[in-house]
C-alpha cells in the first residue's frame, strides 16, 4: 500500500497491530493480554534461564532430527516413485492418504509405543513432514523434460550418472518446494507433539505457565515460537526463489 | 493514395490526450479523428501506446489530460455507445456461449428472454449457430473470438473498439475474420476502431490508418486507402495500391523494430 | 488398466496389513495389537454404537467451527482481495498464522474460555481460518484483469462485477481453500479432544489407553483417520466434478 507517496513494506502493518496490542494491554481490558512491552521484558528475563534454554534445545533437536530423517527418507522415495511405475502405484495411495490424514490422532499411539519422551516427538515431527516431501520429489521427477533425459541417453550417461546429474538437479526446484512445506508442517508437528506429550520441552513450559496463570511468560514463549516458525518459512522461501531462478536459467 | 475529401461528422474525437504512468510518458499530446461508419486502424510497433489509447477511448483508463469526445459528449468512463472486443477474448469460462454473448445485456439489466433472443440472433450472425450451449473451452480460438464479437455486437453500440482481436488466432482463421470484418463494416453502419500490429491486416481492412510511433508516443501519419475499397475481398491483396501502402508503411516502421 | 491399478492397491494394502498382523504377533511391543484384533475391536465399537455417539460429540465443534470459518474467512478474504488497504492491514496476520504452530494457543484458549464447546470451536476456527482467508484473497486478487475490464467495459456495476465475474472466477480456489480448511479443522477437533476434554472419540482413545485395551484404542484412531481421509477425498471428487481437474503439482499449500 502507498501512503503519502511512500510504498509501505509488506508486513509493516504488524507494527500497527503491535502498537494496538500494547494499548489494549495498558488499558487492562483483559487479563489474558498483557502489554507487549511487558511480554518482551519477561522474554529477556526468561531467555537466559536454564529451563527455557533446555526447552529450546530439546525442541530444536527434535525438530532437526525429525526433519532430517524426513528429508533423507522422503526425497529418495519420491524420486523412486517418479521413476518406477510399480513402486509408484503401490505407494501413492498411502502417501496421499497420510498427506491429508489428521496425523495428530496418531500421537497417542506413538506415545504408548515410544514412551513419553523426545523419541515420540521426533517421530511425530518426521511424520508431519515426510509425505509432502515425497509427493513433491515425485512430482519433480515426473515433470522432467523428456529431451533432457534423451540427451543424457544419447551422450551415453550411465544410470547412476543420469540419476545424480540429471534427475536430482532437474527436480530440485520441486524438491525444495516440498522441503519448505515439510519444514512448516514439521514446526506444527513438533509443537503438537510436545503439547500432547507435555512433559518435555515447551510442552512442559506451557503446562507450568498456564497452571500458574503466568500470562507474560506464556506469551513470551508463544512469540518466540511464532517468530521462529515465520523466520524459518521465510528463509526457505528465499532459498527456493534463488534456486528456482538458477534452475530456470540453467534450463534455458 | 488519394486524400479523402469527404468531411463527414466524426464519431469519436481524441483531443490533446496525454497519459503518464508515474514518470513514464505513455501518450504525448495525441489528437485524432475517427470518421463515422468507417474503420480506423491504430497501427504501430509494440510500445507505441495503441492499446493504451484504445482503452482510454473505452473509458477503461483515465487520460492524464486532454479529452475524448464520442458523439458530441466527453468520455468519463465506459458507456453504452461503445463496445469492446478483447485480445484474449475475455470470455467467462463457466458460462455457455449464449450467456457469454448475452452478458453485456445482462449487465445492462435486460430481461432474460429478451437478451437471449438478441444473443441468438448475433450468434447466428457470426456463424456460431448450434453452439449456443457449448462452453468456451470446447471452442477453437477463432470461434472464441466470434463469441467476443457477438457479445460486442449484441449491445448495439455505435462504436466498436477492437484490441488486436485476431492476434491470438491462427493465420487462416485470421484471413477469414478479416474478410468477415469488411462485410461487417459495410452492413452494420458502425464506427470501428481497430488496434493491430500487422501492417497487411491494417491496410486490408481499414478506411483510415493512423500510424503511431513510440518514444514519445505520437501519430506520425494518417493514411486513407481508397482505391481498392470497392473491390471484392479476393482482389484487394493483388491491388497495386494495397501493395504500395504496405511497402511504404514498412519503410517508415522498420527503424523502430528491434 | 483399471484392473491393474485396483489389483496393485489391494496388493499393497495386503502387504501393509499383513506386516501389521505379523508385527503384532511377534509382538514388537506390548502396546502393538495385531491388525485382526484391532479390526475386531473396530467391529465391536460399530455394533455397540459407541463409535456413532462418540462422533456426534467430536464432530460438533468441527461443524460449528468450519461453518463460522467458512463465512468469516470467505468474507474477509474477499475484502482483502478487493482492497489494497485492507490487504496491507490484515493479510500479514493470516500469513503469520499460516506458518505459526497455532496449536500452542490451546492452553491460552482453555484459560480464557474454559474446557467447553466454545474453546473447541475456537481451536477449529484458528486452524481452519488462515488457509480459507489466504486462498480466497489470493483467488480474488488473481481474477484475470481482462475479465474485470470486460465487466467494466460492458457497464457492469461494482456488485455485478464482484458477484458475476470475480466470485465465480475465484470459486475453484475458494473451494480448495475450504477443503484445506476442513482438513486443518479436523486436526483442531482432534487436538481439542486430546488436549482440552476427551468427550467423543478422544474419550474412547484415552479410556482404552488407561485400561491397556490397545485394540480399541487403535481402532478408534484408525476410524478418525479413515473418516477424515474419506471425507476429504469426497470433497476432492466434488471439486473435480464442479471445476474440472486442475492438475496439481503439489508445490503449493
Amino acid at each position: 500500500m502507498n501512503l503519502f507517496g511512500y510504498r509501505l513494506p509488506g508486513m509493516s502493518s504488524l507494527l500497527l497491530w503491535g502498537a494496538l496490542w500494547e494499548l489494549v494491554g495498558h488499558l487492562e481490558v483483559t487479563f489474558f493480554l498483557p502489554p507487549l512491552s511487558a511480554i518482551f521484558a519477561t522474554l529477556l528475563e526468561i531467555a537466559s534461564t536454564k529451563v527455557f534454554i533446555k526447552a529450546l534445545a530439546d525442541t530444536g533437536y527434535a525438530f532437526f532430527v525429525g526433519t532430517f530423517s524426513a528429508i533423507v527418507i522422503g526425497i529418495p522415495v519420491g524420486i523412486l516413485m517418479g521413476k518406477n511405475r510399480l513402486i509408484d502405484e503401490m505407494l501413492l495411495p498411502w502417501v496421499n492418504m497420510f498427506l491429508s490424514a489428521p496425523l495428530t490422532a496418531l500421537v497417542p499411539v506413538l506415545m504408548v509405543l515410544f514412551g513419553f519422551g523426545l523419541q515420540a516427538i521426533i517421530i511425530t515431527t518426521a511424520l508431519f513432514a515426510i509425505w509432502i516431501i515425497v509427493l513433491n520429489a515425485r512430482a519433480g521427477v515426473l515433470q522432467i523434460n523428456r529431451s533432457l533425459v534423451e540427451m543424457a541417453h544419447s551422450f551415453g550417461a550411465s544410470p547412476t550418472d543420469a540419476f545424480f546429474k540429471i534427475y536430482f538437479w532437474a527436480a530440485l526446484p520441486e524438491i525444495l518446494g516440498g522441503v519448505r512445506i515439510g519444514f512448516i508442517r514439521a514446526v506444527k508437528g513438533v509443537i503438537i507433539g510436545q503439547l500432547l506429550i507435555s512433559i518435555v520441552g515447551f510442552g512442559a513450559l506451557f503446562e507450568l505457565y498456564s497452571a500458574n496463570f503466568l500470562m507474560k511468560h506464556f506469551w513470551a514463549v508463544l512469540l518466540v515460537l511464532f517468530s521462529l516458525a515465520f523466520l524459518i518459512a521465510e528463509f526457505l522461501a528465499y532459498l527456493e526463489r534463488r534456486v528456482a531462478y538458477y534452475a530456470a536459467r540453467r534450463a534455458s | 493514395m488519394t486524400k479523402s475529401t469527404t468531411n463527414i461528422e466524426h464519431a469519436v474525437t481524441v483531443r490533446n490526450v496525454h497519459k503518464n504512468y508515474g514518470d513514464v510518458q505513455a501518450l504525448e499530446n495525441m489528437s485524432l479523428d475517427f470518421p463515422r461508419g468507417q474503420l480506423t486502424s491504430l497501427l504501430g510497433p509494440s510500445g507505441c501506446g495503441k492499446t493504451t489509447l484504445l482503452k482510454i477511448i473505452a473509458g477503461l483508463l483515465p487520460a492524464t489530460s486532454g479529452e475524448i469526445i464520442v458523439n458530441g459528449t466527453p468520455v468519463t468512463g465506459p458507456g453504452p455507445d461503445r463496445a469492446f472486443v478483447f485480445q484474449d477474448f475475455a470470455l467467462l469460462p463457466w458460462a455457455s456461449v449464449l450467456r457469454n454473448v448475452a452478458f453485456g445485456l445482462e449487465l445492462r439489466g435486460v430481461a432474460k428472454s429478451e437478451r437471449e433472443a438478441i444473443a441468438e440472433k448475433y450468434i447466428a450472425n457470426v456463424g456460431l449457430a448450434g453452439f449456443e450451449n457449448s462452453f468456451p473451452h470446447e471452442l477453437s480460438g477463432g470461434m472464441r473470438q466470434r463469441v467476443g464479437l457477438a457479445r460486442a455486437l449484441s449491445v448495439d453500440a455505435q462504436v466498436l473498439l477492437m484490441d488486436e482481436p485476431f492476434s491470438a488466432v491462427d493465420e487462416q482463421t485470421r484471413r477469414k475474420f478479416q474478410e468477415d470484418l469488411l462485410g461487417l463494416v459495410k452492413n452494420e453502419n458502425k464506427t470501428f476502431i481497430f488496434v493491430t500490429h500487422s501492417i497487411e491486416e491494417a491496410v486490408y481492412v481499414s478506411d483510415q490508418i493512423a500510424i503511431l510511433l513510440p518514444r514519445p508516443s505520437r501519430v506520425s501519419e494518417i493514411i486513407k486507402p481508397s482505391g481498392f475499397r470497392h473491390k471484392s475481398a479476393d482482389h484487394i491483396r493483388r491491388d497495386p495500391e494495397y501493395l504500395d501502402i504496405v511497402d511504404n508503411i514498412w519503410a517508415s516502421l522498420r527503424s523502430y523494430v528491434e | 488398466m483399471r484392473h491393474r491399478s485396483l489389483f496393485l492397491t489391494l496388493l499393497s494394502a495386503t502387504i501393509v496389513f499383513g506386516a501389521w498382523e505379523i508385527a503384532g504377533r511377534v509382538p514388537v511391543s506390548f502396546a502393538f495389537p495385531t491388525f485382526l484384533e484391532s479390526m475386531a475391536a473396530f467391529w465391536v465399537l460399530i455394533v455397540e454404537g459407541t463409535l456413532f455417539t462418540a462422533y456426534a460429540e467430536t464432530l460438533k465443534p468441527l461443524v460449528v467451527g468450519v461453518t463460522i470459518s467458512a463465512f468469516l474467512g470467505i468474507g474477509l478474504g474477499l475484502w482483502i482481495g478487493l482492497s489494497e488497504k485492507i490487504d496491507w492491514l490484515i493479510s500479514p496476520i493470516f500469513v503469520v498464522m499460516q506458518t505459526a504452530p497455532l496449536a500452542a494457543l490451546i492452553p491460552l484458549l482453555v484459560m480464557a474460555y474454559g474446557i467447553g464447546l466454545t474453546s473447541k470451536v475456537f481451536v477449529v476456527c484458528i486452524m481452519a481460518m488462515p488457509v480459507i482467508v489466504l486462498n480466497t484473497s489470493g483467488a480474488v486478487r488473481n481474477t484475470p484483469a481482462s475479465l474485470k475490464e470486460m465487466g467494466h467495459a460492458f457497464l457492469g456495476s461494482r456488485s455485478d462485477i464482484i458477484l458475476k465475474i470475480i466470485l465465480p472466477a475465484a470459486s475453484p480456489v475458494i473451494f480448495a481453500g475450504l477443503r484445506l480448511g476442513i482438513s486443518a479443522g479436523f486436526i483442531g477437533a482432534i487436538l481439542s479432544e486430546l488436549k482440552i476434554t476427551p468427550t467423543g472419540v478422544g474419550d474412547i482413545i484415552t479410556f482404552s489407553r488407561s485400561i491397556a485395551d490397545y485394540p480399541t484404542m487403535y481402532a478408534a484412531i484408525m476410524s478418525i483417520i479413515l473418516l477424515a481421509v474419506l471425507f476429504l477425498n469426497v470433497l476432492e471428487r466434488i471439486e473435480i466434478f464442479l471445476f474440472g481437474g486442475n492438475n496439481k503439482g503439489y508445490v503449493s499449500e
